[in-house]
Protein backbone atom coordinates (compact mmCIF):
# COMPACT_ATOMS: atom_id res chain seq x y z
CA UNK A 1 0.00 0.00 0.00
CA UNK A 2 1.29 3.41 -0.79
CA UNK A 3 1.99 5.77 1.81
CA UNK A 4 -1.29 8.74 2.23
CA UNK A 5 0.08 11.65 0.08
CA UNK A 6 -0.46 14.96 2.29
CA UNK A 7 -2.13 17.84 0.83
CA UNK A 8 0.53 20.60 0.79
CA UNK A 9 -1.22 24.25 0.76
CA UNK A 10 -0.80 26.19 -2.16
CA UNK A 11 0.95 29.17 -0.34
CA UNK A 12 3.59 26.48 1.34
CA UNK A 13 6.88 27.00 0.56
CA UNK A 14 6.16 22.93 -0.14
CA UNK A 15 9.07 20.26 1.27
CA UNK A 16 12.40 21.81 1.84
CA UNK A 17 15.28 19.99 3.19
CA UNK A 18 18.00 21.81 5.65
CA UNK A 19 21.93 21.92 4.89
CA UNK A 20 24.67 22.55 7.44
CA UNK A 21 27.44 24.57 6.90
CA UNK A 22 30.63 24.75 8.37
CA UNK A 23 32.71 27.65 9.65
CA UNK A 24 36.59 26.78 10.25
CA UNK A 25 37.18 30.47 11.06
CA UNK A 26 37.81 30.75 15.04
CA UNK A 27 34.67 32.73 16.46
CA UNK A 28 35.48 35.14 19.49
CA UNK A 29 32.81 35.22 21.52
CA UNK A 30 31.59 38.11 24.57
CA UNK A 31 32.65 35.89 27.41
CA UNK A 32 36.63 35.71 26.52
CA UNK A 33 36.49 32.22 24.81
CA UNK A 34 36.72 31.08 21.25
CA UNK A 35 34.68 28.31 19.43
CA UNK A 36 37.24 27.06 16.83
CA UNK A 37 35.01 25.74 14.77
CA UNK A 38 31.37 24.95 14.37
CA UNK A 39 28.57 23.89 11.53
CA UNK A 40 25.43 25.90 11.61
CA UNK A 41 21.99 24.51 10.62
CA UNK A 42 20.28 26.65 7.92
CA UNK A 43 17.07 26.60 6.09
CA UNK A 44 16.34 28.77 3.10
CA UNK A 45 13.43 29.75 1.22
CA UNK A 46 12.98 31.39 -2.37
CA UNK A 47 15.65 32.64 -3.96
CA UNK A 48 18.33 35.32 -4.59
CA UNK A 49 18.54 37.91 -6.68
CA UNK A 50 21.32 38.76 -8.62
CA UNK A 51 22.33 41.88 -6.74
CA UNK A 52 21.49 39.59 -3.76
CA UNK A 53 19.32 42.30 -2.31
CA UNK A 54 16.52 40.48 -1.35
CA UNK A 55 17.69 38.24 1.40
CA UNK A 56 16.25 38.08 4.93
CA UNK A 57 16.95 36.79 7.72
CA UNK A 58 14.90 35.34 10.60
CA UNK A 59 15.82 34.87 13.93
CA UNK A 60 14.42 32.59 16.10
CA UNK A 61 13.24 32.51 20.14
CA UNK A 62 14.20 30.33 22.80
CA UNK A 63 12.70 27.31 21.72
CA UNK A 64 13.13 28.29 17.97
CA UNK A 65 15.02 26.57 15.03
CA UNK A 66 15.91 26.67 11.44
CA UNK A 67 13.08 24.90 10.36
CA UNK A 68 10.52 28.03 10.29
CA UNK A 69 8.65 26.88 6.75
CA UNK A 70 7.34 24.08 5.22
CA UNK A 71 7.33 20.01 5.41
CA UNK A 72 10.06 17.72 5.01
CA UNK A 73 7.87 14.44 5.05
CA UNK A 74 5.93 14.41 1.95
CA UNK A 75 4.22 11.23 3.20
CA UNK A 76 3.25 11.96 6.24
CA UNK A 77 -0.19 13.61 7.01
CA UNK A 78 0.50 14.50 10.73
CA UNK A 79 3.60 16.75 10.08
CA UNK A 80 2.75 20.39 11.20
CA UNK A 81 5.03 22.67 8.73
CA UNK A 82 7.61 25.07 10.39
CA UNK A 83 7.32 27.13 13.23
CA UNK A 84 6.70 30.32 11.40
CA UNK A 85 4.90 28.92 8.58
CA UNK A 86 2.17 31.62 8.71
CA UNK A 87 4.44 34.64 8.09
CA UNK A 88 6.48 32.78 5.19
CA UNK A 89 5.38 31.40 1.91
CA UNK A 90 4.13 33.09 -1.89
CA UNK A 91 2.20 35.62 -1.37
CA UNK A 92 2.84 35.62 2.35
CA UNK A 93 4.03 38.43 4.74
CA UNK A 94 7.94 37.14 3.79
CA UNK A 95 7.22 36.18 0.45
CA UNK A 96 8.85 34.19 -0.92
CA UNK A 97 8.44 34.75 -4.51
CA UNK A 98 9.87 38.47 -3.67
CA UNK A 99 12.53 37.33 -0.78
CA UNK A 100 15.46 34.98 -0.36
CA UNK A 101 14.38 34.46 3.23
CA UNK A 102 17.15 32.83 5.19
CA UNK A 103 16.69 30.73 9.09
CA UNK A 104 19.36 28.88 11.31
CA UNK A 105 19.74 26.92 14.17
CA UNK A 106 21.81 29.34 16.28
CA UNK A 107 25.12 28.14 18.18
CA UNK A 108 24.45 26.61 21.14
CA UNK A 109 21.18 24.71 19.95
CA UNK A 110 20.42 21.37 20.01
CA UNK A 111 18.97 21.02 16.06
CA UNK A 112 22.02 20.26 14.27
CA UNK A 113 24.20 23.40 14.79
CA UNK A 114 27.21 23.07 16.93
CA UNK A 115 25.75 23.19 20.65
CA UNK A 116 26.40 21.56 24.25
CA UNK A 117 25.02 18.08 22.86
CA UNK A 118 27.84 17.85 20.16
CA UNK A 119 30.98 16.33 20.15
CA UNK A 120 34.17 18.23 21.86
CA UNK A 121 37.15 17.71 19.31
CA UNK A 122 39.00 17.56 21.77
CA UNK A 123 37.44 14.97 23.92
CA UNK A 124 35.62 12.80 21.61
CA UNK A 125 32.38 13.07 24.05
CA UNK A 126 29.80 15.67 23.75
CA UNK A 127 30.23 19.36 25.51
CA UNK A 128 27.77 19.64 27.60
CA UNK A 129 28.42 22.18 30.84
CA UNK A 130 32.00 22.58 28.85
CA UNK A 131 30.38 24.25 25.97
CA UNK A 132 31.30 28.30 26.55
CA UNK A 133 27.93 30.73 27.00
CA UNK A 134 26.68 32.59 24.31
CA UNK A 135 25.72 35.60 23.66
CA UNK A 136 23.33 37.22 21.49
CA UNK A 137 26.32 39.59 19.70
CA UNK A 138 28.02 36.29 19.43
CA UNK A 139 25.05 34.96 17.91
CA UNK A 140 24.80 37.80 15.73
CA UNK A 141 28.41 37.49 14.78
CA UNK A 142 27.71 34.11 13.59
CA UNK A 143 25.33 35.17 11.77
CA UNK A 144 27.24 37.91 10.00
CA UNK A 145 29.44 34.96 8.76
CA UNK A 146 26.62 33.03 7.03
CA UNK A 147 25.61 35.80 5.50
CA UNK A 148 29.19 36.20 3.83
CA UNK A 149 29.00 32.74 2.90
CA UNK A 150 25.62 33.11 1.07
CA UNK A 151 27.06 35.99 -0.43
CA UNK A 152 24.54 38.59 1.38
CA UNK A 153 26.49 41.87 1.35
CA UNK A 154 23.24 43.96 3.12
CA UNK A 155 20.10 42.06 4.34
CA UNK A 156 16.62 43.83 3.16
CA UNK A 157 15.55 42.74 6.45
CA UNK A 158 16.31 41.42 9.79
CA UNK A 159 13.38 39.80 11.30
CA UNK A 160 12.45 38.13 14.80
CA UNK A 161 9.93 37.88 17.31
CA UNK A 162 11.07 37.89 21.57
CA UNK A 163 14.67 36.73 21.82
CA UNK A 164 14.45 36.56 17.71
CA UNK A 165 13.57 40.65 18.21
CA UNK A 166 16.76 40.74 20.59
CA UNK A 167 18.83 39.70 17.69
CA UNK A 168 17.38 41.83 15.38
CA UNK A 169 17.84 45.23 17.68
CA UNK A 170 21.85 43.80 17.97
CA UNK A 171 22.26 43.57 14.26
CA UNK A 172 21.60 47.26 14.14
CA UNK A 173 23.63 48.09 16.69
CA UNK A 174 27.19 46.24 15.87
CA UNK A 175 26.42 45.83 11.88
CA UNK A 176 24.34 48.78 10.85
CA UNK A 177 25.72 48.84 7.05
CA UNK A 178 24.45 45.52 7.01
CA UNK A 179 20.37 46.07 6.98
CA UNK A 180 18.29 47.82 6.09
CA UNK A 181 15.09 47.25 7.72
CA UNK A 182 14.85 45.73 11.27
CA UNK A 183 11.70 44.01 12.18
CA UNK A 184 11.51 43.54 16.60
CA UNK A 185 8.63 41.90 17.40
CA UNK A 186 7.36 40.98 20.88
CA UNK A 187 10.78 42.23 22.09
CA UNK A 188 12.25 43.86 25.29
CA UNK A 189 15.11 45.75 25.69
CA UNK A 190 16.68 43.63 28.37
CA UNK A 191 15.06 41.19 30.84
CA UNK A 192 13.06 42.06 34.10
CA UNK A 193 13.83 41.16 37.15
CA UNK A 194 11.03 39.03 36.71
CA UNK A 195 12.07 37.66 33.73
CA UNK A 196 15.21 36.55 34.98
CA UNK A 197 13.60 34.97 38.22
CA UNK A 198 11.32 32.68 35.88
CA UNK A 199 14.39 31.84 33.97
CA UNK A 200 16.34 30.80 37.44
CA UNK A 201 13.00 28.58 38.45
CA UNK A 202 13.54 26.63 34.62
CA UNK A 203 17.10 26.27 35.54
CA UNK A 204 16.98 25.06 38.81
CA UNK A 205 14.21 22.72 37.78
CA UNK A 206 16.64 21.24 34.96
CA UNK A 207 19.71 21.09 37.50
CA UNK A 208 18.10 19.41 40.33
CA UNK A 209 16.92 16.48 38.53
CA UNK A 210 18.90 13.42 39.37
CA UNK A 211 19.62 12.78 36.32
CA UNK A 212 20.94 15.79 35.26
CA UNK A 213 25.06 14.70 36.37
CA UNK A 214 25.97 17.88 36.31
CA UNK A 215 25.25 18.50 32.59
CA UNK A 216 27.27 15.41 31.70
CA UNK A 217 23.82 13.29 31.30
CA UNK A 218 25.30 12.24 28.25
CA UNK A 219 27.99 9.71 29.92
CA UNK A 220 25.30 8.45 31.89
CA UNK A 221 23.28 7.97 28.85
CA UNK A 222 20.00 9.18 30.34
CA UNK A 223 18.12 12.78 30.60
CA UNK A 224 17.09 14.86 32.46
CA UNK A 225 13.21 15.07 31.11
CA UNK A 226 11.63 15.46 34.19
CA UNK A 227 13.43 18.51 35.05
CA UNK A 228 13.41 19.91 31.21
CA UNK A 229 9.22 19.28 31.37
CA UNK A 230 9.29 21.84 34.55
CA UNK A 231 11.18 24.06 33.20
CA UNK A 232 9.04 24.15 30.38
CA UNK A 233 5.65 24.13 31.83
CA UNK A 234 6.96 27.03 33.89
CA UNK A 235 8.09 29.14 30.62
CA UNK A 236 4.89 27.99 28.93
CA UNK A 237 2.48 29.90 31.48
CA UNK A 238 4.38 33.08 30.97
CA UNK A 239 3.76 32.36 27.34
CA UNK A 240 0.11 32.47 27.51
CA UNK A 241 -2.32 35.17 28.98
CA UNK A 242 -4.97 34.81 31.67
CA UNK A 243 -7.55 35.51 29.26
CA UNK A 244 -6.49 32.95 26.68
CA UNK A 245 -6.63 29.82 29.32
CA UNK A 246 -9.85 31.06 30.71
CA UNK A 247 -11.14 30.55 27.01
CA UNK A 248 -9.52 27.57 26.39
CA UNK A 249 -10.17 25.72 29.62
CA UNK A 250 -14.29 27.28 30.33
CA UNK A 251 -16.91 26.44 28.68
CA UNK A 252 -19.21 28.93 28.72
CA UNK A 253 -16.12 31.92 28.52
CA UNK A 254 -15.38 33.93 31.52
CA UNK A 255 -18.12 31.82 33.89
CA UNK A 256 -15.73 29.58 35.51
CA UNK A 257 -12.35 31.73 35.06
CA UNK A 258 -10.83 28.59 32.76
CA UNK A 259 -11.26 25.62 35.14
CA UNK A 260 -12.87 23.17 33.61
CA UNK A 261 -12.81 19.43 35.45
CA UNK A 262 -11.10 17.08 33.34
CA UNK A 263 -13.20 14.33 34.79
CA UNK A 264 -16.06 15.67 35.81
CA UNK A 265 -15.68 15.92 39.33
CA UNK A 266 -12.73 16.38 41.81
CA UNK A 267 -10.82 13.64 42.88
CA UNK A 268 -9.70 14.11 46.25
CA UNK A 269 -6.48 13.45 46.00
CA UNK A 270 -3.19 14.73 44.10
CA UNK A 271 -3.93 13.82 40.51
CA UNK A 272 -5.37 15.82 37.50
CA UNK A 273 -8.36 17.21 38.67
CA UNK A 274 -8.45 20.55 35.80
CA UNK A 275 -7.85 20.75 32.06
CA UNK A 276 -5.24 23.43 32.64
CA UNK A 277 -3.24 20.37 34.52
CA UNK A 278 -3.30 17.62 31.89
CA UNK A 279 -2.59 21.09 29.13
CA UNK A 280 0.13 21.79 30.77
CA UNK A 281 1.69 18.70 31.43
CA UNK A 282 1.24 17.67 27.64
CA UNK A 283 3.05 20.44 26.35
CA UNK A 284 6.40 20.39 29.27
CA UNK A 285 6.53 16.52 28.43
CA UNK A 286 6.21 16.90 24.71
CA UNK A 287 9.17 19.70 24.79
CA UNK A 288 11.41 17.65 26.73
CA UNK A 289 11.59 14.80 24.44
CA UNK A 290 13.14 16.76 21.81
CA UNK A 291 15.48 19.83 23.41
CA UNK A 292 18.69 20.11 25.08
CA UNK A 293 18.21 20.31 28.69
CA UNK A 294 21.82 22.47 28.31
CA UNK A 295 20.97 24.23 25.24
CA UNK A 296 17.88 25.51 27.54
CA UNK A 297 20.21 26.37 30.41
CA UNK A 298 21.94 27.93 28.01
CA UNK A 299 19.52 30.01 26.28
CA UNK A 300 17.90 31.37 29.10
CA UNK A 301 21.52 32.95 29.96
CA UNK A 302 21.95 34.25 26.64
CA UNK A 303 18.32 35.88 27.38
CA UNK A 304 19.60 37.27 30.76
CA UNK A 305 22.78 38.32 29.69
CA UNK A 306 21.27 40.85 26.70
CA UNK A 307 22.17 43.95 27.75
CA UNK A 308 22.20 46.01 24.08
CA UNK A 309 23.39 48.88 26.42
CA UNK A 310 26.10 47.74 28.30
CA UNK A 311 28.62 49.51 25.68
CA UNK A 312 26.67 52.87 25.97
CA UNK A 313 26.46 53.55 29.28
CA UNK A 314 23.34 52.17 29.67
CA UNK A 315 21.82 54.46 27.14
CA UNK A 316 19.88 52.23 24.76
CA UNK A 317 19.23 55.52 22.10
CA UNK A 318 22.88 55.88 22.52
CA UNK A 319 23.57 52.12 21.40
CA UNK A 320 21.38 52.65 18.38
CA UNK A 321 22.95 56.14 17.46
CA UNK A 322 25.02 54.72 14.12
CA UNK A 323 21.86 52.06 13.15
CA UNK A 324 21.22 52.94 9.48
CA UNK A 325 17.84 50.93 9.27
CA UNK A 326 14.58 51.50 9.05
CA UNK A 327 12.42 50.02 12.26
CA UNK A 328 9.17 48.05 12.93
CA UNK A 329 8.53 47.28 16.60
CA UNK A 330 5.21 45.30 17.11
CA UNK A 331 3.54 44.43 20.14
CA UNK A 332 1.00 42.68 21.80
CA UNK A 333 -1.41 43.53 24.30
CA UNK A 334 -1.72 40.41 26.36
CA UNK A 335 1.79 39.95 26.21
CA UNK A 336 3.01 39.85 29.89
CA UNK A 337 6.60 38.20 29.58
CA UNK A 338 7.68 41.22 27.41
CA UNK A 339 4.54 43.19 27.63
CA UNK A 340 3.66 46.82 24.98
CA UNK A 341 5.54 48.99 27.35
CA UNK A 342 8.66 47.07 26.98
CA UNK A 343 8.36 47.77 23.20
CA UNK A 344 7.43 51.44 23.76
CA UNK A 345 10.81 51.25 25.53
CA UNK A 346 12.35 50.46 22.31
CA UNK A 347 10.62 53.06 20.07
CA UNK A 348 11.27 55.58 22.88
CA UNK A 349 15.14 55.28 22.68
CA UNK A 350 14.98 54.98 18.74
CA UNK A 351 12.71 57.95 18.13
CA UNK A 352 15.46 60.10 20.90
CA UNK A 353 17.93 58.69 18.53
CA UNK A 354 15.92 60.31 15.38
CA UNK A 355 15.84 56.64 13.78
CA UNK A 356 12.69 55.75 11.25
CA UNK A 357 10.54 53.52 12.91
CA UNK A 358 6.72 52.62 13.34
CA UNK A 359 5.00 50.95 16.15
CA UNK A 360 1.95 48.50 16.64
CA UNK A 361 0.25 47.31 19.59
CA UNK A 362 -1.57 44.81 18.26
CA UNK A 363 -5.09 43.66 20.63
CA UNK A 364 -4.95 39.97 20.57
CA UNK A 365 -5.71 37.30 23.46
CA UNK A 366 -2.85 35.14 22.59
CA UNK A 367 0.02 36.37 25.02
CA UNK A 368 3.40 36.48 24.24
CA UNK A 369 2.73 33.63 21.48
CA UNK A 370 0.58 35.81 19.65
CA UNK A 371 3.88 36.56 17.98
CA UNK A 372 3.70 33.43 15.89
CA UNK A 373 0.23 33.25 14.99
CA UNK A 374 -1.38 34.18 12.22
CA UNK A 375 -3.66 37.16 14.15
CA UNK A 376 -5.60 38.91 11.33
CA UNK A 377 -3.84 42.68 11.64
CA UNK A 378 -0.49 41.71 12.69
CA UNK A 379 -0.38 39.36 9.37
CA UNK A 380 -2.05 42.77 7.36
CA UNK A 381 0.70 44.86 8.88
CA UNK A 382 4.27 42.61 8.19
CA UNK A 383 2.16 42.55 4.82
CA UNK A 384 2.19 46.08 4.12
CA UNK A 385 5.55 46.77 5.46
CA UNK A 386 7.33 44.15 3.55
CA UNK A 387 5.93 45.01 0.38
CA UNK A 388 7.86 48.28 0.23
CA UNK A 389 10.64 46.60 1.62
CA UNK A 390 10.20 44.38 -1.39
CA UNK A 391 9.67 47.22 -3.75
CA UNK A 392 12.73 48.94 -2.79
CA UNK A 393 14.86 45.72 -3.38
CA UNK A 394 12.86 45.67 -6.90
CA UNK A 395 14.92 49.12 -7.19
CA UNK A 396 18.20 47.36 -6.81
CA UNK A 397 19.19 49.32 -4.08
CA UNK A 398 22.10 47.33 -2.84
CA UNK B 1 -5.34 66.91 -4.81
CA UNK B 2 -4.08 68.61 -1.52
CA UNK B 3 -7.41 70.08 0.54
CA UNK B 4 -6.77 73.43 0.80
CA UNK B 5 -6.05 73.65 4.54
CA UNK B 6 -3.26 71.56 4.09
CA UNK B 7 -2.22 73.05 1.49
CA UNK B 8 -2.04 76.69 3.39
CA UNK B 9 -0.34 74.30 6.02
CA UNK B 10 2.20 73.19 3.87
CA UNK B 11 3.68 76.48 3.00
CA UNK B 12 4.76 76.85 6.64
CA UNK B 13 6.84 73.83 6.39
CA UNK B 14 10.47 74.31 6.04
CA UNK B 15 12.09 71.51 3.75
CA UNK B 16 14.35 69.18 5.13
CA UNK B 17 12.25 69.80 8.88
CA UNK B 18 11.18 66.96 11.45
CA UNK B 19 7.62 67.06 11.83
CA UNK B 20 5.32 65.67 14.19
CA UNK B 21 1.48 65.17 12.78
CA UNK B 22 -0.25 64.42 16.04
CA UNK B 23 -3.64 62.11 14.99
CA UNK B 24 -2.11 61.80 11.02
CA UNK B 25 -5.39 59.76 9.78
CA UNK B 26 -3.87 57.68 6.60
CA UNK B 27 -0.65 59.81 6.34
CA UNK B 28 -1.35 61.41 2.98
CA UNK B 29 0.01 64.46 4.35
CA UNK B 30 3.02 63.28 5.77
CA UNK B 31 3.85 61.04 2.64
CA UNK B 32 3.27 64.52 0.31
CA UNK B 33 5.53 66.42 2.75
CA UNK B 34 8.00 63.93 2.28
CA UNK B 35 7.89 64.43 -1.84
CA UNK B 36 7.19 67.87 -2.13
CA UNK B 37 9.41 68.87 1.46
CA UNK B 38 11.69 66.19 1.78
CA UNK B 39 10.66 65.95 5.58
CA UNK B 40 11.36 63.67 8.20
CA UNK B 41 8.06 62.21 9.10
CA UNK B 42 6.57 60.83 11.97
CA UNK B 43 2.39 60.50 12.59
CA UNK B 44 0.68 59.92 15.98
CA UNK B 45 -2.36 57.43 15.21
CA UNK B 46 -4.94 55.43 17.14
CA UNK B 47 -7.07 54.59 14.11
CA UNK B 48 -6.04 50.70 13.24
CA UNK B 49 -7.23 51.17 9.78
CA UNK B 50 -5.29 54.45 9.33
CA UNK B 51 -2.28 52.85 11.06
CA UNK B 52 -2.05 50.40 8.55
CA UNK B 53 -2.80 52.77 5.79
CA UNK B 54 0.30 54.71 6.62
CA UNK B 55 2.23 51.30 6.79
CA UNK B 56 1.04 51.01 3.23
CA UNK B 57 2.26 54.75 2.19
CA UNK B 58 5.49 53.93 3.66
CA UNK B 59 4.92 56.81 6.18
CA UNK B 60 6.78 56.07 9.82
CA UNK B 61 3.93 55.92 12.22
CA UNK B 62 3.02 55.40 16.17
CA UNK B 63 0.30 53.53 17.48
CA UNK B 64 -0.21 55.90 20.81
CA UNK B 65 -2.89 58.27 22.11
CA UNK B 66 -1.79 61.51 22.89
CA UNK B 67 -4.36 62.43 25.33
CA UNK B 68 -2.18 59.92 27.21
CA UNK B 69 0.71 62.64 26.59
CA UNK B 70 3.69 63.16 24.51
CA UNK B 71 6.32 62.78 27.38
CA UNK B 72 8.29 60.25 25.26
CA UNK B 73 9.44 62.88 22.78
CA UNK B 74 12.66 65.21 23.77
CA UNK B 75 12.10 68.73 24.06
CA UNK B 76 13.00 70.56 20.86
CA UNK B 77 13.09 67.58 18.91
CA UNK B 78 11.07 68.65 16.24
CA UNK B 79 10.69 71.50 13.84
CA UNK B 80 7.02 71.33 13.54
CA UNK B 81 4.39 69.58 15.23
CA UNK B 82 0.88 69.31 13.74
CA UNK B 83 -2.19 68.73 15.32
CA UNK B 84 -5.61 68.92 12.63
CA UNK B 85 -9.07 69.09 13.88
CA UNK B 86 -8.35 67.65 16.99
CA UNK B 87 -7.78 70.22 19.27
CA UNK B 88 -11.49 70.20 20.55
CA UNK B 89 -11.33 65.90 21.19
CA UNK B 90 -8.34 66.24 23.38
CA UNK B 91 -9.32 65.91 27.74
CA UNK B 92 -7.19 68.88 27.87
CA UNK B 93 -6.15 71.14 24.79
CA UNK B 94 -4.16 73.40 26.72
CA UNK B 95 -1.67 70.60 27.94
CA UNK B 96 -1.36 69.48 24.40
CA UNK B 97 -0.79 72.94 22.85
CA UNK B 98 1.91 73.34 25.89
CA UNK B 99 3.02 69.92 25.10
CA UNK B 100 3.31 70.72 20.73
CA UNK B 101 5.56 73.67 21.69
CA UNK B 102 8.21 71.80 23.88
CA UNK B 103 8.11 69.12 21.84
CA UNK B 104 8.46 71.12 18.65
CA UNK B 105 9.75 74.79 18.11
CA UNK B 106 6.44 75.59 15.91
CA UNK B 107 2.98 74.00 15.85
CA UNK B 108 0.30 74.32 13.10
CA UNK B 109 -3.25 73.49 14.58
CA UNK B 110 -6.75 73.72 13.41
CA UNK B 111 -10.15 73.37 15.07
CA UNK B 112 -13.77 73.92 13.89
CA UNK B 113 -14.36 78.34 15.05
CA UNK B 114 -17.60 77.38 17.54
CA UNK B 115 -18.70 81.12 17.08
CA UNK B 116 -19.02 81.02 13.07
CA UNK B 117 -22.67 83.24 12.92
CA UNK B 118 -24.70 79.97 12.11
CA UNK B 119 -23.79 78.16 14.98
CA UNK B 120 -24.39 81.21 16.89
CA UNK B 121 -27.87 81.65 15.30
CA UNK B 122 -28.68 78.06 16.16
CA UNK B 123 -28.28 78.33 19.73
CA UNK B 124 -30.16 81.73 19.43
CA UNK B 125 -33.01 81.18 17.49
CA UNK B 126 -33.72 77.43 17.63
CA UNK B 127 -32.10 77.30 21.39
CA UNK B 128 -30.87 73.83 20.47
CA UNK B 129 -27.01 72.77 20.27
CA UNK B 130 -25.52 73.80 17.19
CA UNK B 131 -25.11 71.01 14.22
CA UNK B 132 -23.38 71.41 11.10
CA UNK B 133 -20.71 69.81 8.41
CA UNK B 134 -18.05 70.19 10.81
CA UNK B 135 -20.02 69.62 13.67
CA UNK B 136 -22.01 66.84 12.88
CA UNK B 137 -22.50 65.17 16.12
CA UNK B 138 -25.81 65.08 18.71
CA UNK B 139 -24.67 66.83 22.31
CA UNK B 140 -24.44 63.60 23.49
CA UNK B 141 -22.25 61.35 21.06
CA UNK B 142 -19.81 64.30 19.94
CA UNK B 143 -15.91 63.43 20.12
CA UNK B 144 -15.78 67.06 20.78
CA UNK B 145 -15.29 67.75 24.41
CA UNK B 146 -13.99 71.31 24.41
CA UNK B 147 -15.35 73.95 21.84
CA UNK B 148 -13.60 76.79 21.57
CA UNK B 149 -13.73 79.95 19.42
CA UNK B 150 -11.15 82.04 17.34
CA UNK B 151 -11.31 84.57 20.35
CA UNK B 152 -10.82 82.06 22.94
CA UNK B 153 -7.66 80.05 21.33
CA UNK B 154 -6.44 84.05 20.74
CA UNK B 155 -6.77 84.57 24.44
CA UNK B 156 -5.38 81.06 25.24
CA UNK B 157 -2.10 82.28 23.07
CA UNK B 158 -1.96 85.51 25.08
CA UNK B 159 -2.19 83.48 28.69
CA UNK B 160 0.47 81.51 27.60
CA UNK B 161 2.75 83.97 25.81
CA UNK B 162 2.39 81.94 22.58
CA UNK B 163 3.55 83.89 19.27
CA UNK B 164 0.98 83.64 16.51
CA UNK B 165 2.69 83.38 13.65
CA UNK B 166 0.26 83.05 10.99
CA UNK B 167 -3.71 82.97 11.37
CA UNK B 168 -5.98 81.92 8.67
CA UNK B 169 -9.74 81.42 8.56
CA UNK B 170 -11.61 79.35 6.05
CA UNK B 171 -14.90 78.30 4.99
CA UNK B 172 -16.07 74.58 4.47
CA UNK B 173 -14.02 74.41 0.90
CA UNK B 174 -11.14 75.71 3.22
CA UNK B 175 -11.30 79.14 0.91
CA UNK B 176 -10.90 82.67 2.55
CA UNK B 177 -13.07 85.68 2.02
CA UNK B 178 -12.98 89.40 2.70
CA UNK B 179 -15.81 88.87 5.23
CA UNK B 180 -13.93 86.59 7.00
CA UNK B 181 -10.80 88.69 7.33
CA UNK B 182 -13.08 91.23 8.53
CA UNK B 183 -14.39 89.31 11.13
CA UNK B 184 -12.93 85.85 11.70
CA UNK B 185 -14.66 85.60 14.86
CA UNK B 186 -18.16 85.40 13.06
CA UNK B 187 -17.61 84.90 9.72
CA UNK B 188 -14.74 82.12 10.33
CA UNK B 189 -16.01 78.22 10.14
CA UNK B 190 -12.49 76.85 10.56
CA UNK B 191 -9.56 78.71 12.02
CA UNK B 192 -6.12 77.59 11.48
CA UNK B 193 -3.13 78.77 13.67
CA UNK B 194 0.91 78.86 13.04
CA UNK B 195 2.26 79.51 16.37
CA UNK B 196 5.74 79.00 18.33
CA UNK B 197 7.18 80.54 21.68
Amino acid sequence: MEAPQKKIPADSVGLVAPQKLHFSEPLPLRSGRTIDQYDLMVETYGTLNSDASNGILICHALSGDHHAAGYYDAGNPKEKPGWWDCCIGPGKPFDTNRFFVVCLNNLGGCAGSTGPSSLNPETGKPFGPDFPIITVRDWVLSQARLADRLGIRQWAAVIGGSLGGMQVMRWAISHPERLRHALIIAAAPKLSAQNIAFNEVARQSIMSDPDFHQGRYYDFNTYPQKGVMLARMVGHITYLSDTLLREKFGKGAGENFGRDLRGGKLSFGFDVDFQIQSYLQYKGESFSKNFDANTYLLVTKTLDYFDPTVDYDGNLSKAFDKSACKFLVVSFSSDWRFPPERSREIVDALLQAKKDVSYLEIEAAEGHDSFLLPIPRYMKALQAYMNRVANECAGGKV
Amino acid sequence: MLRADLQLIQDWIAPHSRVLDLGCGDGSFLAHLKTTRQIRDYGLEIDTANIQLCLEAGVNVLEQNMDKGLKNFGTGSFDTVILAHTLQALHRPDEIVDEMLRVGKNGILTFPNFAYWRHRLSLLTGGRMPKSPQLPYEWYDTPNLHHCTISDFDELCRLKNIKVLHRTVVDDSQHSSPLMRLCPNFFGINAIYHITR
